[in-house]
């Protein structure tokens, strides 16, 4: 599994949506299956498979957004955050 | 005749030596087998990678005297599945998610942030309670208590290990 990287989507988004994962954790994948269903492009992170300086500016990153080190965290636009696997609350912030 | 998968290897006999464990002492893993096994995979891989079974679903410092309250089962199971049905990540469940009654979905974390987290267990500072014989600890995963000199090397509860617990006052 890559570190870091990004999806294309099937369609170019409306949004631009980083997302915040742990590789081992299993509301990640399934937030991440759910981005890749939507088909909306995204930029992804894997906290924990990041070396320890990347991860010091991974964590700063969401502490800066006033979030803490829990995930999966979806940043969109660079300003709405989504903690935890909500469906719902995906769904409609990357389809509207 | 085929060796037994190890639970220290194989994500499915990891799972079933959980259940198991849970069963035994009143607790219940998710029934749903993929999403556990999963979890399962996660804690084989935290303990490979820093040496103990973090919690797959949080992000483990490396320092296990940071970690101590996520090594799984973690120090916020019970309270969560009391009040959410399921522990932070899924992996255990409470009996009306067991029988289908409460779903089960991703919940807030209870962890308190670094800087405001408890110690971890001394080592020593027993306590006796006052005209006991004994000094008393208190498992921190599940609160058995216990008066006796030292903590059991398993809590005979949850399972969790002699290092969670602490002297009970």
């Amino acid at each position: 599994m890559d570190a870091r990287g990004s999806v294309a989507g099937r369609e170019p988004g409306k949004h631009r949506t980083m997302f915040y994962g742990l590789s081992t954790c299993v509301w990640c994948r399934k937030t991440r299956q759910l981005l890749e269903e939507l088909g909306v492009p995204f930029d992804f992170v894997y906290v924990d498979l990041l070396n320890d300086d990347a991860r010091r500016d991974a964590v700063a990153e969401l502490q800066r957004l006033g979030r803490d080190e829990r995930f999966p965290t979806l940043v969109i636009d660079g300003a709405t955050c989504i903690v935890g696997f909500q469906p719902e609350d995906i769904r409609r912030a990357l389809t509207t | 005749m085929t060796p037994r998968p190890s639970p220290r290897r194989d994500p499915g006999a990891l799972r079933e030596q959980l259940s198991r464990d849970a069963e035994r002492g009143g607790y219940h893993l998710n029934p749903d087998v993929e999403f556990t096994t999963a979890l399962a995979e996660g804690l084989l891989a935290n303990e490979a990678r820093y040496g103990y079974a973090a919690c797959p679903c949080r992000l483990a410092s490396g320092d296990v005297d940071d970690d101590r309250d996520i090594v799984c089962p973690c120090d916020y199971r019970d309270a969560d599945l009391l009040e959410w049905g399921a522990c932070y990540c899924g992996l255990y469940v409470a009996d009306d998610v067991l029988s289908g009654r409460r779903p089960v979905g991703s919940i807030p974390e209870r962890r308190p942030r670094r800087g405001e987290r408890r110690a971890s267990p001394r080592e020593d500072g027993s306590v006796r309670l006052q005209g006991g014989c004994f000094p008393v600890w208190r498992c921190r995963v599940c609160g058995y208590l216990c008066a006796r000199e030292r903590p059991p090397g398993v809590c005979p509860i949850c399972r969790a290990t002699q290092d969670r617990f602490e002297p009970f006052a």
